[in-house]
């Protein structure tokens, strides 16, 4: 037998617009197959990945937490509700890093240039990582849902609410995805990509993630309240009716609107960041 | 008849800033032949393959691929080549088969027709008992091969391969010069990259000598080493005391003046027939009765021979 023999005929058809719609859909779905056979090929990696924001939930609840008075009614009380939206806001907001990393490692892997010399969809690569990103946190919501139950976290809010709530954070999460990707494109190597750390702390701990910002110094707690993974976390406590939450007069204005602003701040970051990436995306081309 | 050429590149350009990785480059390849673009690391090689696969957007000169053009027609330039980058671009998570089925798939094969086609490739590239595991594993000939068969899905018109076996052992360069050689044969059209001479001589019928993203001479692998020249006769004395009899020795023997290197231990001249020179001058030191702890030809490195090619065919340069 030989490669060219029987051979499939290479299609001649022109592309009209619709075509060219259905194969960009069809071949991101082919990317996420590969993208979830890789968590089905290591169980492992995935464990660990799913792993770190488990013992974070149980590091903060039961370390820090019986020494936080977040309610005003005494250190630990009422901490797990407080910091379980929290939880769910960083795990979406570091969630960065992974797209960040493999987008670099399909770079520096030679995966990219193998993509951009087939007749795919060009815009297949990034979406495919998009829509596996998406429903990859959507997985690890559903897990760190599960623990917080397990340790006695309810949400007060209404099955709507709640909905909404694991709406606004993959809301923020997509966002966060475009800046993945953009930062993907723009870094050399996966070494580089692993220093992202360095960004993403701040990102998710200057934040009302574990401690309201009005315990902050001054401007650090402005930052932490504008910081667009509070608004999520304030938000979702909002619709989780978390207990004691209403004790606390917001200091900030925008804790006055968190569920707006959760649902405008990723909408602006998308805007900024998804133009960006296409052009990154492009100058791949240089 | 003129032959048809299947890649035509006239006047290429390409700036990284200030620095010009392309100066000029022209390339006419014949279908069903493997050409080689032959030149040492940053000559412009790469940048000549990202160009004719659709990669990178040449900033001057034009190109056509099986009849398209690069800038102008990308996605029709696309359905008809095959790309082996640098790196091996396989997924190490897949199984084999799953990767040649992903690739298929995103060449728009049906799924059965994709599966089908990965098992064909399989068997032509000798991956069949490796189907279903992880290329991760694999020997680097073996991930080669793989990274080839994904190339080969639509049986492309044109297979770019860009240093097709750097960093590989010498039993996996010999694995994927085979594999190249049966494409070839099969009137695959091929164009190689690669620092390598001998791998060139082995694969191409037609080379072209790259550096300073200009390309300097396109020859036939026997012609061009014709170009390159003469082979060095290279002697080193066992007792660095002898250094000088021997010296005078070749010099007389070879009727030219030795170069010493290693202080004085090792002689070396070029020589044009470079069998009777190294019978002829082991005879004369075996009758003479010097110890000698080496004798042998090399050929000119790839250095030398660009100097040498490089340094006829440029340009005179005005400073």
């Amino acid at each position: 037998m030989t490669t060219t023999q029987s051979a499939p005929a290479v299609s001649t058809a022109p592309e009209t617009s619709g075509s060219r719609f259905i194969w960009s859909i069809r071949d991101c779905w082919t990317i996420v197959v590969q993208e979830f056979t890789h968590l089905l090929r290591q169980p492992s990696t995935f464990a660990w990945q799913i792993g770190f924001p488990v013992v974070m939930v149980l590091m903060f609840v039961y370390v820090f937490g019986s020494a936080m008075d977040v309610t005003g009614q005494g250190a630990g009380e009422g901490y797990v509700d407080f910091a379980m939206p929290g939880m769910f806001a960083m795990t979406m907001a570091l969630g960065f890093m992974d797209t960040a990393y493999a987008v670099t490692h399909n770079k520096e892997k030679g995966f990219m240039d193998r993509f951009r010399s087939m007749p795919m969809s060009s815009s297949a690569p990034v979406t495919g990582r998009a829509v596996s990103d998406v429903i990859r946190a959507a997985i690890d919501l559903v897990v760190i849902a599960g623990v917080a139950l397990l340790i006695g976290w309810r949400s007060g809010g209404s099955l709507t609410a709640t909905l909404l709530a694991f709406v606004l954070l993959l809301w923020l999460r997509l966002a966060l995805i475009l800046v993945g990707i953009y930062l993907g494109l723009c870094i050399k190597n996966t070494e580089t990509a692993g220093m992202l750390f360095a960004v993403a702390f701040p990102l998710g701990f200057i934040s009302s993630v574990f401690t309201p910002p009005e315990m902050m110094p001054g401007w650090l707690g402005a930052i932490a309240a504008w910081n667009p993974v509070s608004s999520t976390a304030t938000a979702i406590r909002e619709l989780f009716e978390t207990p004691g939450i209403q004790a606390l007069e917001p200091s900030y204005w925008i804790d006055g609107h968190a569920i707006g602003a959760a649902i405008i701040w990723p909408a602006v970051i998308i805007l900024i960041f998804l133009p960006l990436a296409v052009r990154q995306y492009r100058l791949l081309s240089r | 008849m003129p032959p048809e050429f299947v890649i035509q590149a006239s006047g290429l350009v390409k700036r990284y800033g200030e620095k010009r990785a392309l100066d000029g480059v022209d390339l006419q390849v014949p279908r069903g032949t493997v050409h080689g673009l032959l030149g040492p690391n940053g000559a412009g090689k790469t940048t000549t393959v990202r160009i004719l696969s659709t990669l990178t957007t040449p900033d001057g000169g034009q190109a056509e691929v099986a009849g398209y053009d690069v800038a102008a027609q990308p996605r029709e330039v696309r359905r008809r080549i095959g790309l082996t980058g640098q790196q091996t671009a396989v997924d190490d998570l897949l199984s084999a088969r799953q990767n040649l089925t992903m690739f298929g798939r995103l060449f728009r094969l049906d799924k059965s027709a994709a599966q089908k086609r990965a098992d064909q490739l399989l068997e032509v590239f000798g991956l069949t008992e490796a189907a279903s595991r992880t290329p991760k594993k694999f020997s680097g000939g073996m991930r080669r091969r793989l990274d080839l068969a994904a190339s080969m899905i639509l049986a492309p018109e044109v297979l770019y391969l860009d240093e097709p076996t750097t960093g590989l052992d010498p039993a996996g360069r010999r694995e994927v010069w085979e594999a190249v050689q049966n494409l070839a044969a099969e009137g695959t059209t091929v164009l190689l990259t690669t620092h390598y001479l001998d791998e060139a001589d082995k694969l191409c019928d037609r080379i072209s000598v790259i550096d300073h993203g200009m390309n300097f001479v396109e020859d036939t692998p026997a012609g061009l080493k014709q170009r390159i020249g003469q082979e060095r006769l290279e002697v080193a004395v066992a007792d660095p005391a002898e250094g000088l009899r021997l010296k005078a020795l070749l010099q007389q023997v070879l009727s030219a003046e030795p170069a010493e290197e290693d202080q004085g231990t090792k002689f070396s001249l070029l020589v044009t027939d470079g069998v009777s020179a190294l019978t002829s001058a082991a005879a004369a030191i075996s009758a003479e009765g010097i110890e000698i702890a080496d004798i042998g030809l090399r050929r000119p490195t790839l250095d030398e021979a660009f100097l040498h090619l490089t340094a006829k065919t440029a340009p005179q340069e005005t400073s």
